[in-house]
């Protein structure tokens, strides 16, 4: 990740997308950064109500949300999607214990990418989420971040589901990297 | 081992001893085993799958609990699966949250093939480089009694390394139904049944 990422946007999905959170009562945020995720990140970080998590790996964010849970607190997890096929296992612990779950992913290897190493993954994310179990949402269009976000907590929290929210490529913007001369 | 290293079941037992608000989290395989046999309870909750993900787990539930006492207790192998959990709990802070590592050195469920801990890996370095205040090692029933105030103290988080036998022991199978050992953990918490 370069620091100087600054995806660009039309409508303002980071806060859509912030504000549903809030209004199911999401406790915790936990992360691998991705600077697709870096604002959604920062309101989280400024709300004391929220207690945001840094990850090492993504597959932590999967446990930790099931203990958020067991202690009557529903969390959400944001990450990219090379990491998704590090949670693969650990989605059976929502399998077993039908834990609710919700990640909003943002996507590379999908769209206008220059990354060749981010397209495997890229391509395999849905597939890797639906083989565990996982209902995957595709959110396509800023206008629509806060009604699907809405309607994914309530999916995962009302009726203990695994919930994945797969952000566009398209949507964010192409990664741009500003490369000092 | 050595033959003074300390018998896994009366280690988890005199820990869980008056357990008081003591919310529990047991790694897989034996450590789940020493839980349920020091006395099954609704604020255990017995891993039997999520390896690696014990101590996360715990710190969601510490976060989520802030006024109760949280303990993971695993084994070597589940901790070293999930080495950066050490890293992400100890960069969280969280007062009320302790890991006992039951070290044999050895994966004591798939044939006691030897561990990273048995070959030379020092789980006390890895926690401490991982942040975490306090460190401790107990390889006897004395440093055992004089840790287990520190699991209610809330002056966390608390890293401890047990140095256990790899004789057997009886199995000791808790209740296998995740689902069932969600909702009952909740109950003892207060939360309905959605």
């Amino acid at each position: 990740m370069a620091a100087s990422d600054t995806p660009t946007t039309a409508p303002d999905w980071p806060l859509a997308i912030y504000a549903a959170l809030k209004a199911a009562d999401v406790r915790q945020l936990c992360y691998v950064p991705d600077a697709g995720h870096s604002r959604l990140i920062r309101l989280a970080h400024d709300d004391p109500a929220i207690a945001t998590t840094v990850l090492t790996t993504e597959e932590e964010g999967v446990a930790l949300s099931a203990g958020a849970w067991l202690g009557g607190q529903r969390a959400v997890l944001l990450m990219q999607s090379s990491g998704v096929g590090n949670c693969v296992n650990m989605l059976s612990l929502l399998a077993s214990c039908r834990f609710p779950f919700l990640t909003f992913v943002t996507m590379r290897g999908e769209w206008a990418e220059f990354n060749p190493w981010q397209v495997p993954m890229g391509k395999a994310t849905q597939a890797a989420f639906e083989i565990m179990g996982v209902t995957v949402f595709r959110l396509e269009r800023p206008e629509d971040a806060g009604e699907l976000a809405a309607a994914a907590a309530k999916l995962a929290f009302d009726s203990d589901q695994p919930i994945a929210v797969l952000i566009s490529q398209r949507m964010i913007g192409a990664k741009k990297w500003t490369e000092g001369k | 081992m050595t033959k003074s290293a300390l018998d896994r079941r009366a280690v988890v037992q005199a820990l869980l001893r008056d357990r008081g608000h003591l919310l529990v989290v047991s790694g897989l395989g034996s450590s789940s085993y020493d839980v349920f046999a020091a006395g099954d309870h609704p604020a255990n909750f017995y891993l039997w799958g999520a390896m690696g993900g014990a101590l996360m787990i715990g710190l969601g539930l510490a976060l989520a609990q802030p006024s109760r006492p949280v303990v993971v207790i695993t084994g070597d192998g589940e901790q070293l699966m999930g080495l950066g959990s050490l890293a992400t709990s100890a960069a969280k802070k969280p007062n009320n949250l302790s890991v006992v590592v039951l070290d044999n050195a050895h994966f004591g469920e798939t044939g006691m093939q030897m561990s990273h801990s048995g070959l030379g890996a020092n789980l006390e370095l890895m926690a401490t480089g991982a942040g975490f205040p306090s460190v401790s090692t107990i390889a006897d029933h004395a440093t055992l009694d004089a840790f287990r105030p520190k699991l209610h103290d809330r002056a966390g988080p608390h890293f401890a390394r047990v140095v256990i036998s790899t004789d057997h022991v009886d199995r000791a199978l808790p209740p296998r139904d995740g689902v069932f050992l969600k909702n009952r953990f909740r109950g003892h918490l207060g939360y309905p049944v959605s």
